[in-house]
């Protein structure tokens, strides 16, 4: 398999961004309870949260299609990106976390984590997380994580186009473009 | 359907072009948007950033409440707070002002105000109700942006209240001229069909028009929906399969416009979609599958490109070939495919291969057998989630041949696993195969039991303790085989205490004490005192906790025969007596008590091993008359725990909701002190019986409780879905280990061959015994003649006997027929040529007999039914087989239940083991709806409802609605239901899912009929509060009845046959007019007005309610016929 398209890149060279310790990334025991308990229809396949995370462990997107915890988030957060992060380059893609399973990619310095139920296609989430790095990369011309960090909301805007309720809703380029282009024609008229 | 691919979508970024340069990266790092997330980068500590957020967040409130804050700063400003919550940060204050955003923002900033309500507040939220006129106006308006946005928003959270206040504005979206438009507004829709799918049921047609729509987006969005109720109601949408079938096979031929491909496959989502769909519909279902062989024989062999996303459609398609009926061509196809995938060296799509195979086994074993060298493999591959699904696969295909070789795999990977949900999932699937496959082979089971709680720790569910504890106590088999078995234990656990139990569970060493306690008096080499010193050792450990020194000292009790240990029982006692710990106080009190009386003792705790069940009143009813009197004596009536919560947080919270909404909490509340009267038996007895709960767990597991419904409840012990484990081989650290474990089994042969053998052959031989059993004769053959393993352990299942065989009970029936599903499946698997039917106990038949015969009568007749269960009994002995279903399941009406009228039980849908029967039960105050969910199989169901009614509000009366149907058990779901809307009839509909153990779930629908009538009581009042009443009512109608004659007083008469009949209340009756009052529940009076009149009676009837006058005529005038 070719992987022929931009990778994200950072534009500040490594090690700018001055690492933060890992002590401070306490593993803590987070049961996501929340996800089992939402209506009839959350036990249908699909995508639990979505994080981006860099290699200091530091958050710089997450969405959550479930109902988690302000204060439970962190802690989940930081124990995802713990067992991503101890991954080989060699290692499976996907990773069993709890009673769901995550997915992940890495793009330079930053990581992209899919948390999904345990019936939901793995191969083609991993995917969609490329489709979404392209659509980003269409976007921003050349993505960095410095512009995720300075448009954060139109990321958002971006993704709820792509993902809602934890179902892929799109995966067309361009009808996911369409309404954030409209958006910025008007700021700018 | 096929101008969905012949019109180009070149219309489709219409909405604008994108040429437009975004604004991306404008790093306004002078902005204090850009300082911030500059600051945020340059954190070093968890500490710095507590203190840089908390800054920014004063910083953010002060500017946010400022009124000249304009929208543009505002926006950024939620930007901001998004940041900070993204840290965990909460940032309540702005929750108020990102709807504010959302209202008065334009453009991208309305964006924003609308993304940050989506991100900081949940479906539930009251903020939310705030947002519903800004959607409102925005799905009105003219720009489409803003259209678009609102439906985006109704999309992702909406409350569900307040949906049919939006509903026909999205729903004229469907057909709007912009695709954008007509895909959102789909995806909202299906959103209320995910939230309330009531609201949306008229809508259908117009899904099958966006599934048509000549734009493949909104032909895509649809799909959502159509996949939801495809899973809900396969049978409803097979006409559609040809659609989807063409739909597939264009977009497979690659019809859809260019940017619908990614990396030149097209649209592969939507493929996956579509073939998630297809399996859906061609499950079991031989006609609707061979609709669709050929495109999935052309999708299968479009699989030659080789990418992940490729992968990815093949993996759905291979699924989908293995679940509709199927074709020995594409299966031939799809195992080829699978091969594919396990031999890759690519470790994801190994992965997924191996994630495929595990699904597929579970159709054709035999598929195991062609892979089996690369899943031996894979079992010692170095990534742990390949070995993980490795060992899922082979739980899959474990049989009474290969269970010692599976088990051994698996307790080799709990010994070296970190993760606490893995060990908790693993030890209870270990723990399920080797109680279902054990092979004839008592040291093997304990061996595996013991490695299996050693590992499993405290973390393992606590079923799997219990469903050991009740297996030895029940036995399996024969007397003598029950002796070994338990003597067998009592010598393994006694050496393990002879040993060093430091280190072993709490979980583990309750099992231990119970076991000794109960059966050391088989070891008769051993002095009781032995055993008391052995308990009273773990009571030493430092690490023991209360609850595990409860059940060292109940142990102790039940051995503490002889007079060699008092010494010991003494000075134990006096230590215990005075412990912080109260449970541990009583166990100390009764030990000390019983030891001294040896009479009392052996009454208390006979020994062993009469398989009597002990008969315990679980409603506690003969505490009654103690009740009664203190309540008499001006006690509070007992609340639970619960109840007492949920007035208390009643009167904290500020209610916002309807006053209707709020009417369950409160009645199940108050309905006890609302009565007075505490000598009514069935009060106190529901009173009490809410206190037993606690009183029986804490020795749950020793005492036989099999007779007694309901005390269980949710949390008592499970069925076995995660049965107990058997680890066969013990390694020296382990410590369990047991000295003469030679090797028994082919994988311990191997290891202790010589080092010189080739691994190669040592793999073979693992595989050998690994895939044996797996199918078909040749390769039973090539093993040797494999003898069929006898099934160790039939349990017997005394639940089952005992509440379903009522009325052929033999009194001193000691060992019962075992005729368990356990049973059941292993003798299906020894001799396939046992028919299953004839094996099927015999009450399941006369539930099948139940449900085609039984026919619901009118379901205005009511039955008295006796409280007690023993008339139920009675009756059931002597009535046929439709009223003993009644009885039986009146037996489970819940404490509060009895007593009052309920209504025949009638069925209301079944699946495959499960059925459901419903009844209602007229309370004074309220009108409850008892479901009886009755679980016929041998495995656990999970099933979960939903009840709604366009006339009716459905509330759940239980906090937590039963979830889990054991096996062979019977539950009850209550609802209590209150009037919306007046009519004759009222039908509740409601849909449940079933998830069996195995299968897939799925769902069933069902509806239950209730006459009006239900919810009428009589209305105490006086004639002077009648005619205050009369004036203020502004619904009526008027209409003349026919008089009962040739009785003396015929209005008299007539009024006495309706206050029989349809429960109303005659205030008076003055010469030839009488007046007559109702209500409906609650609280919704109605009143009428009676004159004789020409020999017809004149009725005028007046109510608040509209329609209640009329549907409460046609009642009377029923009533009146049928007299």
């Amino acid at each position: 398999m070719k992987n022929e398209l931009p990778k994200l890149e950072i534009s500040e060279k490594e090690g700018a961004i001055p690492k933060r310790k890992c002590c401070d990334i306490k593993p803590q025991k987070v049961l996501l309870n929340a996800v089992n308990q939402s209506a009839l229809w959350s036990s249908w396949r699909m995508i639990t949260f979505i994080l981006m995370v860099n290699r200091q462990g530091q958050t710089r997107l997450s969405r959550y299609y479930q109902p988690v915890k302000l204060s439970q988030r962190v802690a989940l957060e930081a124990d995802v990106v713990r067992c991503c992060l101890s991954r080989k380059r060699d290692q499976c893609s996907f990773v069993e976390y709890k009673d769901f399973k995550l997915v992940f990619r890495q793009y330079a310095a930053l990581y992209i984590v899919v948390g999904i139920t345990d019936d939901e296609n793995e191969l083609s989430v991993y995917e969609l997380l490329q489709n979404f790095v392209e659509v980003l990369d269409k976007y921003f011309s050349r993505v960095s994580e410095l512009d995720i960090m300075f448009n954060l909301d139109r990321v958002h805007v971006i993704l709820d186009e792509m993902i809602q309720n934890g179902h892929i809703v799109e995966t067309n380029k361009s009808s996911i473009l369409s309404p954030l282009t409209a958006l910025d024609k008007m700021a700018d008229s | 359907m096929s101008d969905v691919v012949e019109k180009t979508l070149t219309a489709l970024p219409s909405l604008l072009s994108l040429d437009s340069q975004p604004g991306a990266a404008k790093l306004s790092s002078t902005s204090k948007l850009g300082s911030f997330i500059r600051g945020i980068t340059e954190l070093t500590s968890k500490h710095e950033e507590e203190k840089l957020i908390q800054q920014e967040l004063a910083a953010i409130k002060d500017q946010a409440s400022s009124p000249n804050t304009s929208m543009r700063q505002m926006k950024e400003l939620m930007v901001r707070a998004i940041y900070c919550e993204m840290l965990g940060y909460e940032a309540s204050f702005c929750y108020i002002h990102a709807i504010k955003l959302a209202q008065q923002g334009t453009a991208l900033e309305k964006r924003v105000g609308y993304l940050s309500v989506a991100l900081f507040l949940n479906e539930s939220h009251e903020l939310l109700l705030l947002l519903v006129n800004t959607v409102l106006k925005d799905l009105q308006s003219t720009n489409l942006i803003e259209v678009c946005m609102a439906l985006t928003i109704v999309s992702q959270l909406f409350p569900k209240d307040m949906i049919p206040a939006i509903l026909p504005l999205v729903e004229e979206k469907l057909t709007h001229p912009k695709e954008i438009i007509r895909r959102k507004a789909v995806l909202a829709l299906y959103k209320f069909y995910l939230t309330a799918p009531n609201q949306v049921q008229h809508i259908h047609n117009k899904f099958r028009k966006a599934l048509c729509d000549k734009d493949p987006g909104v032909m895509t969005a649809s799909l959502h929906i159509y996949l939801q109720m495809i899973k809900e109601n396969p049978e409803g949408y097979k006409d559609l399969t040809g659609s989807f079938v063409t739909i597939l096979k264009q977009v497979v031929a690659g019809k859809l416009p260019m940017d619908y491909n990614y990396h030149s496959v097209p649209a592969p989502w939507l493929q996956i979609q579509l073939l998630r769909i297809l399996s859906l519909l061609g499950k079991n279902d031989e006609s609707t599958s061979g609709i669709m062989y050929e495109v999935l024989d052309e999708s299968l062999r479009r699989a030659e490109m080789n990418h992940n996303i490729t992968y990815a459609i093949l993996y759905e398609c291979v699924k989908c070939v293995y679940t509709i009926h199927p074709k020995a061509e594409l299966l031939e196809k799809a195992a080829k495919c699978i091969g594919n995938f396990v031999l890759s060296p690519k470790i994801n799509l190994k992965y997924i291969g191996l994630k495929a195979l595990t699904y597929v086994v579970q159709q054709d074993p035999q598929l195991a057998l062609q892979h089996q060298m690369t899943i031996i493999e894979c079992l010692d591959h170095s990534d742990l989630i390949i070995k993980r699904e490795t060992l899922e696969l082979l739980f899959r295909i474990t049989n009474a041949q290969n269970v010692t070789v599976i088990v051994e795999k698996m307790l080799e990977f709990l010994r070296t696993c970190q993760d606490d949900y893995t060990t908790m999932d693993l030890v209870g699937k270990v723990a399920e195969v080797a109680e279902k496959y054990a092979p004839n082979d008592n040291k093997w089971f304990i061996d595996t039991m013991n490695t299996m709680f050693s590992l499993g720790g405290d973390l393992m569910q606590p079923d799997i303790p219990n469903n050991f504890l009740k297996l030895l106590s029940e036995g399996f088999d024969s007397g003598e085989g029950d002796r070994k078995l338990r003597r067998f234990a009592v010598d393994s656990y006694v050496s393990l205490l002879q040993g060093e139990p430091g280190n072993l569970p709490q979980r583990f060493l309750q099992v231990i004490s119970w076991v000794l306690g109960e059966y050391s008096h088989l070891r008769t080499d051993l002095e009781p005192a032995t055993i008391l010193n052995l308990l009273a050792k773990l009571l030493d450990l430092k690490h023991a906790n209360s609850e595990t020194k409860s059940w060292a000292l109940m142990a102790m009790t039940k051995v503490c025969e002889s007079e060699a240990g008092m010494a010991v029982l003494q000075g134990i006692c006096e230590m215990h007596c005075s412990s912080m710990d109260t449970v541990l106080r009583q166990r100390a009190q009764e030990l000390q008590n019983l030891s001294l009386h040896a009479e009392l003792r052996a009454k208390v705790l006979p020994q062993d091993i009469s398989m009597e069940p002990l008969e315990v009143d679980s409603s506690l009813s003969f505490l009654d008359e103690f009740v009664s009197e203190a309540l008499a004596a001006g006690a509070a009536p007992y609340k639970a725990h619960h109840q007492r919560q949920e007035e208390l947080a009643q009167e904290k919270v500020l209610s916002l909701e309807p006053y209707s909404l709020s009417l369950p909490i409160g009645m199940s509340s108050c309905s006890f002190p609302d009565r007075q009267s505490p000598t009514l038996p069935s009060v106190s007895s529901g009173l009490s019986g809410d206190s037993t709960d606690f009183s029986h767990k804490a020795s749950a597991t020793t005492l036989k409780l099999d007779k007694v419904k309901r005390v269980w409840g949710r949390e008592g012990y499970l069925a076995k879905k995660e049965p107990a484990e058997e680890p066969a081989l013990i390694e020296a650290h382990s410590p369990v280990h047991s000295a003469d474990q030679v090797g028994e089994f082919s994988i311990s042969q191997s290891q202790t061959s010589p080092p010189t053998v080739a691994a190669k052959q040592e793999k073979q031989q693992l595989a050998s015994s690994l895939f044996v059993g797996l199918g078909s004769q040749t390769s039973e053959s090539l093993m040797g003649k494999s003898e069929l393993t006898p099934q160790m352990f039939r349990r017997k299942d005394k639940g089952q006997v005992s509440s379903l065989e009522v009325g052929k009970q033999t009194p001193n029936s000691v060992i019962p027929p075992p005729n368990s599903v356990d049973n059941l499946l292993c003798s299906i698997l020894l001799d396939s040529n046992t028919d299953p039917e004839t094996s099927l106990p015999a009450p399941k038949q006369n539930g099948i007999a139940l449900l085609e015969g039984g026919q619901p009568e009118s379901d205005m007749k009511t039955l008295e039914t006796s409280p007690t269960r023993d008339s139920g009994r009675m009756a059931a002995e002597t009535e046929e087989p439709v009223r003993t279903k009644d009885i039986c399941l009146a037996s489970y009406l819940p404490a509060d239940c009895i007593g009052a009228t309920h209504s025949e039980i009638t069925p209301l849908c079944s699946s495959q083991s499960v059925d459901l029967f419903a009844c209602h039960v007229h309370k004074e105050d309220c009108l409850v709806l008892v479901v009886f969910i009755s679980n016929s199989s041998a495995t656990r169901v999970r099933l979960l409802a939903q009840l709604d009614s366009e006339e009716v509000e459905v509330s759940c009366i239980c906090e937590s609605p039963v979830e889990e149907v054991r096996s062979h058990y019977v539950e009850v779901w209550q609802y209590s239901l209150t009037v919306k809307r007046p009519s004759v009839h009222l039908v509740v509909s409601g849909l449940v899912s079933f998830h069996m153990a195995t299968g897939t779930p799925h769902t069933a629908k069902f509806s239950y009929k209730l006459p009006l009538i239900s919810f009428i009581r009589p209305l105490t009042l006086s004639t002077e509060e009648y005619g205050t009443m009369w004036l203020a009512f502004s619904h009526d109608t008027k209409q003349n009845l026919t008089l009962i004659t040739g009785v003396q007083d015929p209005l008299r008469a007539t009024l006495n046959v309706l206050e029989r009949k349809l429960h109303l209340h005659v205030v008076e009756i003055i010469g030839m007019e009488g007046i007559v009052a109702c209500q409906l529940l609650q609280d919704q009076p109605c009143l009428m007005h009676c004159r004789v009149h020409a020999g017809t009676l004149a009725v005028w009837l007046r109510s608040t309610v509209p329609d209640l006058p009329d549907c409460l005529l046609y009642h009377c005038q029923r009533a009146l016929q049928e007299h």
